[in-house]
C-alpha cells in the first residue's frame, strides 16, 4: 500500500533520524516540540493514577493561553523576571480551572470526565475564537481591515528566554522537566498525591480511610489541567510569533498536543520522569517527519498516518515485552513501567 | 525498554516507509516554496496560489517546493525558517495566521524574500512584502446578481467565522446585494468552524427554509452548503476558486484569484534586486480577481448586465464595494 | 412574522437536527455496543473518516450508493477485527490504541483521497424517501417521514439493538462480559468471541456513519468528520449505553445545533456572539447531563483486558 507511492524507505528514516537528533539544532527543534507533549503526558499521568481519563488537554492547553495572553495584555510593562513567571502561573491557573469544571462535575454530578473534557474542548475553542476576533484583537488589525483574528505581538519582557544561541530551545524545556520532577514529588512524595493514587486504586477502601472522593478526583483533574496550561502559555510564549492566533480550531495552535500526550504517557507507563523521554521520542517523530515533509515532499497525510500506525504498534508491542519480562530474562527498569494500564471501571458511587 | 520498543517499532514502520526518492535537481531555477494550511489540490485557497506559480511555470524556470496541509502555525514557522536556510529565493507563506511569525523570522535571512498573505503588513521589513485579495469587489458583483435574480426577495450566506478574507467577502457580498435592491433579505450566518462540513449543509438549508434563493459562502466547509443547494437547485456562487465542477447545475459565477498577476510583480522586483518592502493586491482593475461564469447556467441577461455594470463601477471607483476599501 | 411560516421554520429546524443527529446515532450505536462488552474504542473518528472516504469513492466509481454504504460498513468491520485483535489478543491499551487508530484514519483517509480522487468532485446522495401515507401528514409528514433511508436505518437501529441486548442470549452475554467477564467466562460465554463480534459490529456502525455522512453530503474532503467520531463517543457516555439513551443524547446534540444555526439565521443572535452561541451543543449536553446523571453507572470491567485464570 505505502510503497505505491515509490521511495526509498531507508534514506526517509535517516532524513527523519537526522533532522530530529543529528545536530544539535535538530535536537533544539526536538526538544521545544516536546515541551507540551511532555506537560500535557505529566499531566495525564496524575489523572490517571486517579483514575481519570483527561481527553480535555485541547481545551486546557487554550484557556490556559488565553489567560496567561491576557496577563502578559494587561501588565506588558512588567520586568521579566515577574512577568514569566506571572504568565505561566496564570496558564497553570486558567488550564486547572478547565481541569477542575470536568473534575467537579465528575466527582458531583456523576458525569462522565470523557464526556465533559471532549464538550469542554469545543467550548474553549469557541471561546478562544470570541476571544481573539473581539475582545483581544490586535488594534492593527481592525485599523487595516485585514481582520485577522489574533492579538498584537506580545510583551517582550514575556518572551521566553532562549538557552542556545542561535537555536530556538528556550526556557519552557527547563520548565517542563522541572514540572516532571515536580509532578513526580506530588505523587509519590507527598499527602495529596497520596491520596490522588489511594482514591484512584481503590476508591472504597480511601473512604473508609476518611479520603475525600471527591475532592482528590477534582483536584487530580485541576492539577492534570494546570501541566496543560502551562504547556498552552508556553507555546504563546516560546512560540515564533510571541502572539496568539486561531484558524478557527485547536490543532493549529496545540498540534494536537492535548491528544498525543496521553500517548506519550502511557507509553511512560503513566510515570512522570518516564514521560522525558517518551515525549522526547514523540516529539523527534514529529521533527522528523515534518522535515521529510519538506525534502523529499511526502504528502502530511502520510506523516499523520504512520505516526498512527506507529502508536498502534508499539502499544501492541507491549504484549511481547510483557511476556518476555514473565520469562524472567528482562528486567524491568521501573515499578511503575507495567505497560497494560487497568484503568478500574466501576464509578466513585 | 518503553524507549526501545518506540526504536525499534519506528525502524520496524521505517522498512515500509516511502519516501519519493527524486527530489528536484537544483540548476539556475529560481527557487519558491510555499507553505499553506490546506491541501495543494483543494479547490479553494491553497490551490489558487499554487495555480497562480504553477501559471508563471509556463515561461520561466521555478523550481517549486510545497509544503501543504501545514495547519499548525508552528510546524509553519519551522517550514519558513527551514526553506530560508536551504537558501529559497522567495518563500511564501500562504495563511494570514503565519504573519506574526514571519514577522520575527524575516529579520533572520535577509537575503530571503518573503510574501505572505492574505494581509496588508510587510512589518516594515524590507524582504517582506504582503498580498491580498479584494474579496470584496468579487463579492459585491455577486451580490448584486445574486439579488438581481433572486425571486423570492431573499439571499442566503454561509461563512465560516467572521475575519480576515472570508469576512471581507461576506460585507461585501451584503453589500452588493443590498445595492441592488434595498428591500432584499441578505441574511449572513457563520456556523463557527472552517471544518465542519455538514453543519455548513444544514446552514445552506436553514437559508432556503427561511426563502432564500440565491445561496454563496466561502472557506473550505462550503462544499457541504453547495451539495445541500444542488439538491434542491438553488443557485450558488462560488468564490476563491471555481466551483463549477462541485455542482453544474446550480453555480451562476465563481470569483477566482490570479494571484500570477502579483506573483510576477514580486518577482520581477526581486530580479531587479528589491527584496520586499511592498504591499500587493489583486483586485478586478488589475485582473488579479475575475468572475467566471458557468456557461452552463442560463443566466439571465439583464442579471449579467447588472453584474457587468458593478464591476465597470468598481472598476472605474464609482463604487465602493467594502468597508474599509 | 405569519403563523404558517414561525411552523415550517420550526419544522425545517427539526428536521435538520434530525439529520445532524444521524452519524452521531449511527456512530454512537456502535461505540455503545463495544463499550458494553467492555472495551473502549477512542479511534471512532478515524473509522468514520475511512468509511466515509471508502463510500465517497465506491460511490464516485460506480455511482452506487448502496454498495457505498457496504464499503463504509466493510471498512468498519475490518479496522474492527484488527482493533479486537490488538484489544484482545495483543491487550494493547484501548485509549492509546485508539488514538493511533483515529491519527491512521485521519491520515490514510486523506492520503487516499489526494492520490486516487485528488480535486474535490461531487457524488449525487441519495433523494429523500418519503414514507408513504405518513409523509403526507402535515407538520409531522415533513419533520419525521421525508428523510433519505440512511436516517431511518439509524434510527430503526435503536430498537433492534435495544432488542439484541435486552432480549437475546448475544446481549444477555455481552453485558455479563461487561460487567463481570470472569463469571460469564465460568458459566461458559466466549468472552474472547463476545468481544470480538461486538467490536466487529461496533467499528462497523462507525464506518456506516461514516459512509453515511459522506454520502449525504455528497462529498469527501480531509477531515470530514471534524471530530465528530468523539462526541459520538461522548454521547455514549450521555446516553449511559443504552440505544434509547444515545439516541436521546445525539438528538439533543443535533437539535441544539440546528436550533442555533437557526436563530444565527434570523439574526436573533447577533454576530459578535456567534462563537459564543455555537458552545451552545457542548454546554447543553453537559448541563443535561448533570440534571440526569446521578443514577448511571458505567459497564464494570470497562476497559480491562480479560486474562483467563489472571
Amino acid at each position: 500500500m505505502l510503497l505505491s507511492l515509490g521511495a526509498n524507505p531507508l534514506s526517509g528514516y535517516a532524513t527523519m533520524f537526522t533532522a530530529a537528533f543529528g545536530s544539535l539544532e535538530g535536537f533544539s527543534e526536538t526538544t521545544v516540540k516536546s515541551i507540551p507533549l511532555l506537560l500535557v503526558g505529566v499531566g495525564i499521568c496524575i489523572a490517571f493514577r486517579a483514575n481519570v481519563i483527561n481527553i480535555g488537554g485541547e481545551g486546557q492547553m487554550v484557556m490556559g493561553a488565553l489567560l496567561a495572553t491576557a496577563v502578559a495584555l494587561a501588565f506588558p510593562a512588567f520586568p521579566s523576571f515577574m512577568l514569566i513567571p506571572m504568565v505561566l502561573m496564570a496558564g497553570a491557573v486558567g488550564g486547572a480551572f478547565w481541569g477542575a469544571i470536568a473534575g467537579a462535575l465528575k466527582a458531583y454530578f456523576n458525569v462522565s470526565e470523557i464526556l465533559s473534557t471532549i464538550m469542554l474542548n469545543i467550548v474553549a475553542v469557541q471561546f478562544m475564537n470570541f476571544l481573539l476576533r473581539g475582545p483581544m484583537i490586535d488594534p492593527a488589525e481592525i485599523e487595516r481591515g485585514t481582520g485577522i483574528p489574533q492579538t498584537m505581538r506580545l510583551s517582550e519582557n514575556a518572551d521566553l528566554p532562549i538557552l542556545l544561541e542561535g537555536m530556538r530551545m528556550h526556557l519552557g524545556v527547563l520548565v517542563a522537566l522541572l514540572v516532571a520532577v515536580g509532578a513526580y514529588f506530588l505523587l509519590w512524595r507527598t499527602a495529596i498525591g497520596f491520596r490522588i493514587r489511594s482514591v484512584g486504586y481503590n476508591p472504597d477502601a480511601s473512604r473508609y480511610a476518611g479520603i475525600s472522593v471527591p475532592k482528590n478526583v477534582t483536584s487530580a483533574l485541576a492539577f492534570s489541567g494546570a501541566m496543560a496550561g502551562i504547556a498552552g502559555a508556553i507555546l504563546v510564549f516560546g512560540s515564533e510569533s510571541h502572539r496568539m492566533v486561531t484558524d478557527g480550531g485547536s490543532t493549529g495552535f496545540t498540534g494536537s498536543a492535548g491528544f498525543n500526550g496521553i500517548v506519550v504517557a502511557l507509553l511512560a507507563g503513566l510515570h512522570p520522569l518516564w514521560s522525558v523521554p517518551s515525549a522526547l521520542l514523540f516529539g523527534g517523530m514529529l521533527v522528523g517527519a515534518n522535515a521529510l515533509q519538506r525534502a523529499a515532499q511526502v504528502p502530511s497525510a502520510l506523516i499523520i498516518a504512520l505516526n498512527g500506525l506507529i502508536v498502534v504498534f508499539v502499544v501492541s508491542s507491549e504484549y511481547f515485552k510483557q511476556r518476555y519480562a514473565q520469562a524472567g530474562r528482562v528486567e524491568e527498569p521501573d515499578d511503575n513501567d507495567n505497560g497494560v494500564i487497568v484503568t478500574e471501571g466501576g464509578n466513585n458511587e | 525498554m518503553k524507549k526501545l520498543n518506540l526504536c525499534l517499532s519506528a525502524a520496524l514502520l521505517a522498512i515500509i516507509l516511502i519516501a519519493p526518492s527524486s527530489l528536484l535537481a537544483s540548476g539556475k531555477a529560481l527557487r519558491v516554496a510555499i507553505i499553506a494550511p490546506s491541501a495543494k489540490n483543494d479547490l479553494a485557497f491553497t490551490q489558487s496560489i499554487v495555480d497562480g506559480i504553477k501559471a508563471i511555470q509556463k515561461d520561466r524556470e521555478i523550481e517549486l517546493a510545497i509544503t501543504d496541509g501545514t495547519f499548525v502555525v508552528e510546524d509553519a514557522a519551522a517550514a519558513i525558517r527551514d526553506y530560508a536556510k536551504k537558501g529559497y529565493d522567495l518563500v511564501l507563506a500562504h495563511g494570514s495566521q503565519y504573519g506574526g511569525s514571519l514577522k520575527e523570522i524575516a529579520p533572520d535571512f535577509p537575503n530571503t524574500s518573503f510574501a505572505w498573505g492574505t494581509s496588508a503588513d510587510t512589518f516594515g521589513l524590507a524582504n517582506v512584502s504582503s498580498y491580498e485579495a479584494a474579496s470584496d469587489e468579487g463579492g459585491y458583483v455577486m451580490g448584486v446578481m445574486a439579488a438581481a435574480m433572486s425571486k423570492k426577495g431573499g439571499v442566503g450566506v454561509v461563512g465560516p467565522i467572521e475575519v480576515g478574507d472570508a469576512k471581507l467577502y461576506v460585507d461585501g457580498f451584503v453589500k452588493g446585494a443590498k445595492a441592488q435592491n434595498a428591500k432584499i433579505r441578505a441574511k449572513v450566518n457563520y456556523i463557527g468552524s472552517f471544518s465542519d462540513v455538514a453543519l455548513a449543509a444544514e446552514a445552506a438549508r436553514a437559508h432556503m427554509a427561511a426563502g432564500a434563493d440565491v445561496l454563496t459562502g466561502t472557506a473550505q466547509m462550503v462544499v457541504g452548503a453547495i451539495g445541500a443547494a444542488r439538491a434542491k437547485r438553488v443557485a450558488w456562487f462560488g468564490t476563491q476558486a471555481n466551483q463549477t465542477e462541485l455542482a453544474p447545475e446550480i453555480v451562476v459565477a465563481s470569483q477566482v484569484y490570479k494571484w500570477e498577476v502579483i506573483l510576477r510583480k514580486i518577482i520581477a522586483d526581486m530580479d531587479a534586486g528589491i527584496k520586499g518592502g511592498k504591499k500587493y493586491e489583486i483586485n478586478l482593475a488589475n485582473n488579479g480577481i475575475v468572475i467566471e461564469f458557468n456557461d452552463a447556467y442560463k443566466l439571465d441577461a439583464a442579471v449579467k448586465e447588472a453584474g457587468m455594470k458593478a464591476m465597470a463601477g468598481i472598476k472605474d471607483g464609482s463604487i465602493q464595494s467594502g468597508a474599509s476599501h | 412574522m405569519s403563523d404558517s411560516f414561525a411552523v415550517m421554520i420550526i419544522v425545517a429546524t427539526i428536521a435538520s437536527g434530525i439529520r445532524l443527529a444521524t452519524p452521531f446515532l449511527l456512530a454512537s450505536l456502535g461505540e455503545a455496543l463495544g463499550q458494553r462488552s467492555g472495551v473502549l474504542n477512542l479511534g471512532v473518528d478515524g473509522v468514520m473518516l475511512l468509511g466515509a472516504f471508502g463510500a465517497y469513492y465506491a460511490v464516485l466509481q460506480t455511482s452506487n450508493l448502496y454498495l457505498g454504504l457496504l464499503v463504509g460498513i466493510g471498512l468498519g468491520l475490518l479496522i474492527g477485527l484488527f482493533y479486537a485483535f490488538i484489544t484482545l489478543n495483543l491487550h494493547a491499551e484501548q485509549g492509546v490504541s485508539g488514538i493511533g487508530i483515529y491519527l491512521f484514519g485521519l491520515g490514510m483517509s486523506d492520503l487516499l483521497f489526494q492520490k486516487l480522487v485528488g480535486t474535490p468532485r461531487p457524488i449525487l446522495p441519495f433523494m429523500p424517501l418519503e414514507i408513504p401515507v405518513l409523509s403526507g401528514f402535515p407538520i409531522v409528514g415533513e419533520m419525521l417521514f421525508q428523510h433519505s433511508i440512511i436516517v431511518y436505518i439509524a434510527f430503526a437501529l435503536v430498537p433492534i439493538m435495544s432488542f439484541v441486548l435486552h432480549r437475546t442470549t448475544y446481549g444477555l452475554n455481552v453485558r455479563a462480559i461487561g460487567e463481570n467477564p470472569e463469571a460469564a467466562d465460568s458459566l461458559g460465554v466466549s468472552v474472547m468471541f463476545t468481544r470480538y463480534s461486538a467490536i466487529i459490529i461496533g467499528n462497523g456502525l462507525a464506518g456506516l456513519a461514516g459512509a453515511a455522512l459522506a454520502i449525504e453530503l455528497g462529498i469527501f474532503q480531509q477531515n470530514l468528520t471534524n471530530a465528530m467520531g468523539f462526541i459520538a463517543i461522548a454521547l455514549v457516555y450521555f446516553g449511559a449505553w443504552s440505544p434509547k439513551g444515545v439516541m436521546i443524547g445525539s438528538l439533543v446534540f443535533g437539535l441544539v445545533q440546528s436550533i442555533v444555526l437557526q436563530c444565527k439565521t434570523f439574526g436573533v443572535i447577533p454576530r459578535s456572539a456567534s462563537d459564543l452561541a455555537s458552545m451552545a451543543p457542548a454546554i447543553i449536553t453537559i448541563l443535561a447531563l448533570v440534571v440526569v446523571a446521578k443514577r448511571f453507572k458505567q459497564p464494570s470491567a470497562l476497559t480491562k483486558p480479560y486474562v483467563r485464570g489472571g
